[in-house]
């Protein structure tokens, strides 16, 4: 009998994860501790504190490369500077759940088990203060995120899926007002992403019995196995295709690429939209991490028959995203539509065989995050005796009503149809560039069709602020209290930076992009 | 003098001065206004400068400079003119301060923020000046770009009747365009060795496939920008829907970057495409000199038909250019110079005309040169220049463009001399229609219809008068500066000129 040997773990490389798991369990106690009226303070400072605190530590181990707790998880530079970007972008998204100036009470509803239009909800809605459980939640999802981008094997990316994206399902039921919406939002996506979930985990047991058999290495999921497995196994091919597909269909689901996609307008149209924001910037970095890390790790060498399935897949999700954000008369679900297309943007860099392109991916991811968050900001102040005011026949003649904020989100517009001195040009020729580089020119002309496509529904939105004359229903922008401004204005000033000077976060990236084997 | 950063400060002034105007307070239009006539007038004295430290003998390529912007992608702020940046350059920096002037009145009308039409004026300003500048394809591509904001919201804020759908169709296919040039930009980034600097990526090969695709991805671009038929049907709802100041910019100075373009960055770069696809351009050119012209003749409106006028015209560039030859060239960038003037003089003498009557229909005027005699007479001159009566500047330019493209192609030359007689009938019959015979009645009801030019407007025609017929009859500082230029370009693309068989006299007329 062999003894049974512990992992070593190195605990200060994981203590990122470790801060933000810890202080997710602290924020259940505090709910059931803190009194009532200080919760919401008391949560939100040790959310915001434990973001801070990871952050720290994900910059001190800036440098650390190497693979710990047995097999399961790697520190390296792909993984630091993505769990980075998921920090910072969290920190935003903190910033506007916590706020309670812009709605009374906060996005959230009062009594998630309230019916929904009852009176008891019309009560509710009028400013009782929102639930302070959505703390916690949020800290889990960032520890589970943490996890995900540096998950080593496909058992330990799956537990950190289930994190992750457990406590999203229930921040989506969670909205304030349009309870109806949010909850079936909810039970959509907690359906469909349970579905991926099974497809994923499916896919892993496949990937298993492909590793099994080779001389001189016990079976397993850990990347280093398969990689050796895809050139060494004597199982059937057919066992790493199928096993390849169903995890990529479990991966491109969290991404939104098509055809995964359908959930993704629905769940951002009913989420509240400081929830969207979070989906829409840090859940895209977590599943793009995980997919740069399980196709250019455990499946470099498959790369010959994956590129081609993936691309597809990517100009499929790109046409979807752009064709149909023409469509939309809602602006959170124009905005779905759009990241929708930009997770096919994503994809053409993660198809981008080189060092160049992992950097441009993980750059793209920032840029992205920053600007779609400062886009959300937006969205959660335009808003009449209702609510958000999403629709966009609603928006017309904002920008004579509200320039400064109209100003804004022209220029987040202007940055998503990749207009130059914003980080959307700077980011899509960080992709573009290494794709043509590495002979995926069919992508890049792709991209670049989608992007005359989806420039339109921008330019649309632009045009219904400032040049339509405003009508009696345009509501008016409520000036944002302090936790807001800061998330909106982080992410407008992010966008120009790195649109004007992105050499800084490309140094880092390409600094970063390197994964240890 | 010529250590002096002319090119990157000439870019960044009228951004700076555009932020001081856009920051004056809205309730004092008047200030608004003057600091911005200010401001483009200290762009022109700096740009004067500039011509005359310019060494006409000198190297190619004068006022180099260079700061590293992105190192990771090779990119740099590089600025540097040639003979045909530099007349571009001139040209822009005598059109905006007239433009301003011209438009002095023009947003009150509109119920929007004066301070911000001058201040995009500015910006636009800014951004034109750097396209012509930048000598580094990624900046020339951010500037490009950037160009189409302020347009925008000029055309969309401030402009007429159908803006909203003129402001966006200009947009889209601009930016169409500009996707297509980005992914050969792109391309030749990577197979030039991942720099973007324009002097290495002369110096590249590339294989035949390849720079045809790069050529397409840019000329594409240009010829929409320029426009070229088939893709010129933004031009004349833009510039009919434009303030008429933005108007005489757009299609002055802004299309002019399409045909500059190609002079800079498909012919040199694309030596062995842009001879393949050669016979194509030529044939847009004839197509559009002939097209434009006829569609001209039948506008109703003022500014749809000077669009038309134009995008004939720029037929007559592109011939120009992709004649090969170093007369046919000189022409065609003279053409650029002298049709920026014309058009743009056109351009503001029908704004004044349009906002007099408070309609932009001739069918609405009729015998107005009864009424405003010194305003007719200016349309009437703007109208000759424009059909390139000799004595005129574009003249010179229009024959040299004829007599450069006779020598290696009679047909096309043969063809593009049809549209010397369009132009004569589109411009005198609208002249005619507007100022001539009997008086419209509902014109004399109109009470801007009494007042002839004021001193404001005439300061604005005076110098474009003086410089069309100066240029008209001495072109020569102009030449001398092209010519170089040019001869370099065709060097680029290795065509020599035919041999005169008649001892010199073609040479002679190039003087």
């Amino acid at each position: 009998m062999t003894e049974l040997k512990l992992p070593s773990i190195d605990y200060s490389a994981l203590s990122p994860i470790l801060i933000m798991l810890g202080t997710a369990l602290l924020g259940v106690l505090v709910e059931a501790l803190v009194p009532r009226r200080w919760r919401h303070v008391v949560q939100l400072t040790l959310a915001l504190l434990a973001v801070l605190a990871a952050l720290t530590m994900v910059v001190l181990n800036a440098d650390e490369r190497m693979i710990t707790a047995g097999q399961a998880l790697a520190v390296d530079g792909p993984t630091l500077f993505l769990q980075g970007a998921i920090l910072v972008l969290a920190a935003m998204a903190l910033l506007l759940i916590g706020d309670r100036s812009v709605e009374r009470g906060g996005a959230f509803v009062a009594q998630a088990a309230v019916t929904a239009e009852s009176a008891d909800d019309r009560r509710q809605a009028e400013g009782r203060n929102g639930l302070t459980e959505v703390y916690p939640l949020t800290t889990f999802a960032i520890g589970g995120m943490l996890i995900f981008v540096a998950a080593n094997d496909l058992l330990t990316m799956f537990i950190a899926l289930e994190v992750f994206s457990l406590p999203l399902y229930l921040l989506c039921a969670l909205a304030r007002r349009r309870r109806l919406l949010s909850q079936e939002a909810a039970m959509k996506y907690f359906l469909l992403g349970a579905y991926s979930s099974a497809f994923f985990l499916f896919g892993v047991a496949l990937i298993y019995g492909f590793t099994s058999g080779i001389p001189g290495r016990t079976a397993g999921v850990d990347f280093a196995t398969i990689n050796a497995a895809v050139s060494e196994s004597p199982a059937s091919q057919v066992l790493l295709f199928a096993g390849m597909a169903l995890l990529a269909i479990g991966l491109l689901f969290k991404a939104a690429a098509a055809p995964f996609h359908v959930w993704t307008p629905d769940v951002y149209q009913g989420a509240p939209t400081p929830v969207t924001g979070f989906m829409a910037a840090c859940t895209k970095v977590a599943a793009f991490g995980a997919l740069l890390r399980v196709f250019h790790v455990a499946f470099a060498d498959a790369a010959w028959d994956f590129t081609p399935v993936l691309g597809a897949v990517a100009v499929l999700t790109m046409l979807v995203g752009a064709v149909l954000a023409v469509t939309q008369t809602d602006i959170k679900r124009l905005l779905a539509y759009s990241s929708i297309a930009n997770a096919g943007y994503l994809l053409v860099g993660v198809l981008a065989p080189s060092r160049d392109g992992l950097s441009g991916t993980m750059f793209y991811l920032v840029a992205y995050g920053f600007s779609v968050l400062a886009a959300f900001a937006v969205v959660t102040l335009v808003r009449d005796a209702d609510g958000e005011a999403t629709h966009l026949s609603r928006w017309a003649g904002l920008g004579r009503r509200s320039p400064f904020f109209a100003g804004l989100f022209t220029f987040i517009l202007l940055a998503f149809a990749g207009i130059p001195l914003t980080s959307g040009f700077t980011s899509k020729f960080a992709i573009f560039g290494p794709a043509l580089d590495g002979g995926q020119a069919w992508l890049v002309i792709a991209g670049v069709l989608t992007s005359m496509v989806l420039a339109f529904p921008y330019l649309r939105v632009v045009v219904m602020m400032w040049l339509s004359e405003p009508g009696e229903s345009t509501p008016t922008v409520t000036v944002p209290g302090g936790l807001t401004a800061a998330a909106l204005m982080i992410g407008v000033l992010a966008t120009l930076v790195l649109g004007v000077a992105p050499a800084p976060l490309l140094d880092l990236a390409t600094g970063a992009a390197e994964f240890v084997r | 003098m010529s250590n002096f950063p002319f090119l990157s400060v000439l870019t960044v002034a009228p951004l700076v001065g555009a932020l001081v105007v856009a920051f004056l307070p809205r309730s004092r239009p008047d200030l608004a206004k003057q600091v911005a006539f200010a401001w483009s007038l200290l762009v022109l004295v700096l740009s004067v400068v500039m011509w005359v430290s310019f060494n006409a003998g000198g190297d190619r390529f004068q006022f180099r400079e260079s700061y590293s912007w992105i190192p990771n992608w090779g990119v740099s702020f590089t600025f540097a003119a040639d003979g045909i940046a530099l007349v571009m350059l001139m040209l822009i920096a005598v059109l905006v301060p007239l433009v301003i002037l011209a438009s002095w009145h023009d947003a009150e009308s509109s119920k929007r923020s004066v301070p911000v039409y001058f201040a995009l004026l500015l910006v636009l300003e800014c951004t034109m000046i750097g396209v012509f500048a930048a000598a580094d394809v990624f900046l020339f591509y951010v500037f490009f770009e950037v160009m189409l904001v302020p347009m925008y919201f000029l055309i969309g804020s401030y402009g007429g009747h159908q803006r909203q759908y003129a402001a966006v169709k200009f947009f889209l296919y601009s930016l169409v365009g500009g996707l297509f040039m980005l992914a050969a930009v792109i391309g030749l980034w990577v197979v030039g060795g991942k720099t973007f600097d324009w002097q290495a990526l002369s110096q590249v090969d590339i294989s035949t496939g390849t720079e045809r695709w790069l050529f397409l991805g840019f000329f594409l671009a240009f010829a929409i920008k320029a426009p070229f038929f088939p893709f010129h049907t933004w031009l004349p709802d833009a510039g009919g829907a434009a303030p008429a100041g933005a108007a005489a910019l757009l299609v002055g100075v802004l299309d002019k970057v399409g045909t500059f373009g190609i002079l800079r960055y498909c012919l040199p770069l694309f030596p062995e495409a842009s001879k393949w696809f050669a016979p194509w351009a030529l044939a847009l050119g004839v197509i559009g000199i002939v097209y434009a012209a006829l569609l001209a003749v039948g506008q109703n409106d003022l500014k749809r038909l000077v669009s038309y006028t134009s995008i004939a015209h720029f037929g007559f560039i592109g011939v120009g250019i992709f004649a090969f030859t170093t007369q046919a060239g000189t022409g065609a960038v003279l053409y650029m110079l002298n049709h920026g003037l014309a058009t743009g003089l056109l351009f503001l003498v029908v704004g004044m005309l349009i906002s007099r009557r408070g309609s932009s229909l001739i069918s609405d005027f009729g015998g107005a040169g009864k009424l405003v005699p010194l305003l007719a007479g200016v349309l009437f001159f703007a109208g000759l220049a424009s059909l390139a009566l000799p004595g005129t500047a574009p003249f010179i330019s229009e024959f040299l463009v004829l007599i450069g493209t006779f020598t290696v192609n009679k047909p096309v030359a043969v063809i593009a001399t049809l549209g010397i007689i369009l132009a004569a009938a589109y411009v005198l019959w609208m002249v005619q229609r507007t100022t001539q015979g009997t008086l419209n009645p509902a014109l004399t009801e109109v009470d801007g219809m009494r007042r002839d030019l004021n001193l404001r407007e005439k300061v604005v025609v005076a110098p474009l008068i003086a410089l069309i017929v100066l240029l008209g009859f001495f072109p020569k500082p102009v030449t001398d500066v092209i010519n170089p230029a040019v001869q370099a370009t065709m060097d680029d693309i290795g065509r020599t000129d035919p041999a005169p068989s008649v001892g010199g006299t073609v040479q002679e007329a190039a003087k």
